[in-house]
């Protein structure tokens, strides 16, 4: 567009009005954000692709209880905030909304957002786009100033100064292509599987929210639904095993059908036709629901030239501290920014707005926090630091912290906390839990190598991290760290680490390359120094394996030696044309060293238990350094030949118990199916001693809130040991994965737990691939035990039945479920109830090292 | 809103240093309550007897052993302690709380000082019986004693069979399984004429899968209305294949009713040896409560009417 047709279009408001902002999405930022412009008179319009607002909520299921955490940060937004149910909530703000006078456009869905202004030199935006197969296209943008047009789906221009996108991270669902996918019965979401009946009804999609969908409409013979699952490929891969276990038990009851291998080839009225792997199919139907994934806005976000911080999956978009992204004028707030609650998104929508009209000195709402984070540290008199200087100091001296913008630092201190550490007080200790990463911004901390002499240390100095392994692998820390010196340390949380390693690639790979020198110090301790791995580090890689797949095979030749970074492996040899389980190898040893040594073929099998990370280092570099450092040697022959013996000591009870040593080996496969490989606690019950008592289930009930976290008889068995529906505590927890309000964390002694600030979203339930997290409501508080025993007052003990929760509390039917797991008991001195509770002794919690081991060969010979 | 109140578990947490680090102590050997710490209880409660027995064959008390000798009064005081302490499992066993206990070692405790109680209180009693309290109270000891072995050793072989039978399925997976092919049958007789249909009726209707009393008890379900629909449709079946018309939908029919009585079987194994487990309590129960009663009685009449 020339100049002078510009200038024609802006002056010609009759057919164009520009905007000051345009809002797009009316989440809660996005409608944070118009209340707030329009109470600021600011010319405005809200885009919204619905017909109604504040979609994503407007889904959540029936009646569920919005929770409004964090609750210590205060709430800045024009709109009332509270926590309750969905329809409250919505009601409120549909109210506030047409009381401020928001310009709202309904069924306004944003297809491109351009710049109409001059070409904005040396900004060019690089689109690159990834297929299937590996290959990949690089499409370039020249960035233009404002005004943005903004082209709706069905044609129509918005011109706007400056363009908000809060949008969230739903995406748009994938739509249904084939012929008559725009008719009215076919629809891509279902809210109320109870509203329909007597229909033919066709789900197309065999993820979770099909699988859902699917089973909760036929979920009551009475509706009469006639309901039929179609799925693209054989089998469903991509929804959770109990999901796909539910489909299978009710096609087998006969209330579903399934076609599997079928896709839509056309709808219209009252029919559907399919392509199933024996032909063309035509049936009768009333209803098409497709749940076929939804596409990530990532692509339409590029493309509005917002440029993100890096190609991981999880990164998000580049901001300044004021929320503008890399293309001038668009500001991006709300989960597509990455704050997924909707206390921080309502806040941010305010801001954004404040910013955008001038108020660049606005503290965001999070500064009490941080103020309160940065409190107690050491300042120089008279200097104090502000929450700002505070933030640029840690970013400038940690090295790994260096990439960071000012608005990812204030988001990254969030999940973090900064402490001083007097000369001498310890950090960590040796085997305690973490997964934290530290820096050091000032002072230096001391390792304590040999945990038989604390005087022997390592010094690490400031700007450097530790506990990275911990980070990393999972596993409990190698070593005490202490400060050396008065020390300021940032304790970065691991959801902020792994955030950090996928904004930051720089940070990434000094992280790698530090956790792999510290790893081979720490394996191999024997007087090295930095300086001599420089050679083995530089040939050092990282790989990724795949469970079940092999490292090392038995036979073959080889020399490279191999660090487990996370994950474990199991070692395997073959007696008698049978794999043999001879060892569990958790994260942070090394497997390999015997062909460095020997040069013999591999003599036995190393495959991962479950999906690990090792970093293989070639052999040549390490024979080099074997030969300059003879007690490496040393210690190395120690290691093979303990290795050897057992080897020897399982080939010999091979010959006269070949029964057991063939039940060890099923046994300890059995357990590593069932995760055991990537637990550090799990309960297993002897069936042999268990006489189904269930008192394991009550006593966790009696001891958590009258909640049991166990399910005692569900599970694998294998030899009468049995795994039952309960927490393993994984090394890397599967929860952890995506929760809102990062309410679940590693405790003290190992366990993952869920804190109070549940908001009871489920994500932590879908994400445990063992089944074993619950959504449920604490029943109210029984009668005292003894007025049971005497009087039979109250359910006794163990859980209480929901019945009896809605007899004895009025509030029990409104109460919010929340998320709960084992615990561990944690902080009961007594240790796991399960197991105290056991009056047999089947119960037993073990580390798969403890119980991975020849231990359970005697189990077998009893 | 649980979300907005204090945080209970607070920020303290996250400090990872100190003794606090240190998990819960716990019993980590994996040994049944019989072994509970390399069969320590045993141990002690052989040694117990055999000192009972010991100073009983050497002292001579004159008249002659019984409750009122100084070794009658210390194994009578002995014996009334351990009875009470021992029938406190069942609360102990519903107490949970946070304190650190081991209830298999309760059990363990509770088993050998349980069969210790047969010399003690056998001993203390002078081998003087007869048709009063004082030996109704020995008499109730040694049924409970007796009903306890009992437990004892269902405890020590059913659980294995009971895990065999069960496989991975749990008891609710096998009650649905049942249902299931209720449903099944139901949709498979639609078809059949109402002679045929009536014998479907007999499986849908007239089955119970734990059945009575007697038959829990007995194991013996041959008149079970799947049985018996079972066997008619069995026979009208082969009487098909006989004459050469074989009928698809009794088959099929036939087949169902096949795996419900596998189903059913497996159910009933399953309901039978759980109630074999509990059985014994409805004895070994009701007989302490009555054996406390008759001690009280024992006591006091011993100290007030003697």
């Amino acid at each position: 567009m020339k100049r002078g047709e510009q200038r024609f279009v802006r002056g010609n408001s009759a057919s164009v009005t520009t905007y000051r902002i345009a809002i797009v999405g009316s989440g809660p930022a996005g409608l944070s954000a118009a209340a707030h412009a329009a109470r600021l008179g600011l010319s405005h319009v809200l885009l919204e692709k619905t017909d109604h607002l504040s979609d994503t909520i407007t889904k959540y299921q029936k009646g569920k209880h919005v929770m409004a955490t964090p609750s210590q940060l205060v709430l800045r937004s024009p709109l009332d905030f509270d926590a309750g149910k969905r329809e409250a909530v919505l009601g409120t703000w549909n109210e506030q909304t047409a009381s401020a006078g928001v310009n709202v456009k309904y069924m306004a869905e944003v297809t491109s957002i351009a710049g109409t202004g001059d070409p904005i030199p040396g900004s060019v935006m690089r689109i690159i786009s990834r297929k299937r197969d590996g290959t990949s296209d690089t499409r370039e943008i020249q960035r233009r100033a404002p005004p943005y047009r903004l082209t709706l789906a069905n044609g129509e221009a918005i011109m706007a100064d400056t363009v908000i996108l809060a949008i969230g991270t739903q995406g748009n669902p994938n739509l249904m292509t084939c012929p008559g996918g725009d008719l009215p019965h076919v629809q891509h979401q279902l809210d109320d599987p109870t509203a329909y009946s007597d229909e033919h009804i066709f789900v197309i999609g065999g993820g979770d929210a099909g699988i859902e969908n699917a089973l909760g409409l036929c979920a009551d013979p009475a509706q009469n639904n006639m309901v039929t699952l179609v799925n693209r490929s054989a089998d469903f891969a991509n929804a959770k095993d109990a999901n796909v276990k539910a489909l299978m038990a009710a096609r087998d009851a006969g209330r579903i059908s399934l076609m599997t291998e079928t896709t839509t080839r056309a709808i219209e009225p009252g029919f559907i036709t399919l392509d199933t792997r024996d032909g063309e199919v035509r049936a009768r139907c009333d209803r098409v629901i497709a749940r076929m994934g939804s596409a990530p806005p990532r692509g339409f976000v590029e493309g509005c030239g917002v440029e993100f911080a890096s190609d991981d999956r999880l990164a998000f978009p580049k901001l300044s501290a004021t929320f503008e992204s890399t293309a001038p004028g668009i500001f991006v707030v709300g989960a597509l920014a990455g704050y997924p609650l909707i206390k921080h998104c309502m806040n941010q929508g305010h801001d954004v707005v404040e910013f955008i009209n001038g108020n660049l000195d606005l503290k965001p709402a999070d500064e009490p926090i941080l103020e309160a984070k940065f409190a107690g540290l050491p300042e120089d008199p008279g200097s104090r630091r502000s929450v700002a200087d505070w933030l640029e100091h840690l970013r400038a001296s940690v090295s790994i912290l260096n990439g960071m913008s000012a608005l990812q630092m204030r988001e990254f201190m969030l999940d973090s906390t900064v402490r001083l550490y007097r000369a001498g007080e310890v950090i960590f200790e040796r085997n305690a839990p973490g997964s934290s990463l530290f820096g050091i911004a000032e002072g230096e901390v001391l390792v304590e190598v040999n945990p038989n002499d604390r005087s022997i240390t390592v010094p690490i100095p400031a700007g450097s991290i530790f506990g990275e392994v911990g980070l990393i692998s999972g596993r409990r820390r190698g070593a005490t760290i202490r400060a050396g010196e008065d020390s300021i340390v940032v304790e970065i949380s691991r959801t902020a680490a792994l955030k950090l390693m996928s904004q930051v690639p720089a940070a990434a790979r000094e992280i790698t390359r530090i956790t792999t020198e510290r790893s081979l110090l720490q394996i191999f301790k024997s007087g090295l120094a930095p300086a001599d791995l420089v050679d083995v580090i530089a040939n050092a890689k990282v790989e990724t394996v795949r469970a079940g797949q092999a490292i090392i095979r038995e036979g073959e030749q080889g020399d490279d030696i191999f660090i487990i970074r996370s994950g474990s492996m199991v070692v395997e040899k073959s007696i008698g044309g049978k794999a043999v389980f001879l060892n569990y190898v958790p994260a942070g040893s090394y497997v390999g060293e015997m062909g460095v040594i020997t040069g013999a073929a591999r003599n036995a099998t190393v495959r991962a238990a479950v999906k690990s990370d090792v970093i293989r280092l070639a052999g040549e570099p390490f024979r080099a350094l074997l030969a300059a450092k003879p007690q490496l040697l040393d210690k190395l022959r120690d290691e093979m030949a303990s290795r050897t013996r057992l080897n020897a000591f399982i080939e010999s009870k091979k010959d006269s118990f070949s029964g057991v040593v063939d039940m060890y080996t099923g046994v300890a496969n059995f357990l590593v199916e069932q995760g055991v490989g990537e637990a550090t606690d799990v309960l297993l019950i002897d069936e042999k001693l268990c006489v189904g008592c269930d008192n394991c289930e009550k006593a966790c009930a009696d001891t958590h809130d009258g909640l049991s976290r166990l399910d005692r008889e569900a599970g694998r068995t294998y030899a009468h040991l049995h795994v039952p529906t309960s927490c393993r505590h994984c090394e890397h927890p599967h929860c952890m994965a995506d929760c809102p309000p990062n309410a679940i964390h590693r405790g003290p002694t190992g366990e993952v737990y869920i804190d109070e600030t549940c908001i009871g979203c489920g994500n932590c339930q879908r994400n445990c691939p063992y089944g074993v997290i619950r959504m449920d409501k604490v029943p109210p508080k029984k009668p005292w035990l003894l007025s049971w025993l005497l009087f039979g007052r109250g359910p006794g003990p163990g859980e209480p039945s929901p019945k009896w929760a809605k007899k004895h509390d009025p509030a029990y039917a409104e109460k919010a479920k929340k998320a709960i797991k084992c615990d561990m008991c944690s902080g009961q001195e007594g240790g796991p109830a399960c197991v105290r509770a056991c009056p047999t002794g089947a119960a037993i919690r073990v580390s798969p090292e403890q119980f991975l081991s020849v231990a359970l060969m005697d189990r077998e010979e009893r | 809103m649980a979300a907005d109140g204090p945080s209970k578990l607070g920020f303290g947490r996250k400090l990872m240093t100190g003794k606090a680090v240190a998990p819960a102590r716990r019993d980590v050997a994996h040994e049944g309550f019989l072994t509970h710490r390399r069969g320590r209880w045993a141990r002690i409660a052989a040694e117990l007897s055999v000192a009972a027995i010991a100073v009983y064959v050497m002292t001579d008390p004159t008249p002659r052993h019984n409750g009122g000798t100084s070794l009658g009064y210390t194994l009578g005081t002995l014996g009334t302690a351990m009875i009470v302490w021992l029938s406190l499992l069942g609360v102990r066993k519903r107490v949970i709380g946070s304190k650190p206990f081991s209830l298999k070692g309760w059990t363990s405790a509770h088993v050998w000082l349980g069969l210790s109680l047969i010399v003690i209180g056998t001993l203390h009693s002078g081998f003087q019986f007869g048709w009063n309290v004082h030996t109704l109270a020995w008499a109730l000891m040694m049924v409970v004693i007796l009903s306890g072995l009992w437990g004892v050793t269902l405890y020590a072989t059913l659980p294995e069979k009971l895990s065999a039978n069960r496989g991975e399925v749990t008891q609710q997976q096998m009650l649905e399984a049942i249902r299931t092919l209720d449903r099944q049958l139901d949709t498979a007789a639609q078809p059949l004429a109402a002679e045929e249909a009536a014998l479907v009726r007999l499986s849908l209707e007239r089955c119970r899968i734990a059945g009575s009393l007697r038959q829990r008890l007995s194991g013996n379900y041959a008149n079970d209305g799947n049985a018996l629909a079972l066997a008619a449709v069995s026979e009208r079946v082969s009487a098909g294949l006989r004459a050469g018309r074989p009928d698809e939908r009794l088959q099929q029919i036939q087949f169902l009713l096949e795996r419900k009585e596998a189903a059913l079987a497996q159910a009933r194994r399953h309901i039978r040896m759980k109630a074999q487990l509990e059985l014994w309590l409805y004895i070994h129960v009701p007989a302490t409560i009555a054996l406390l009663v008759a001690l009280l009685a024992h006591v006091l009449s011993v100290f007030l009417y003697w």
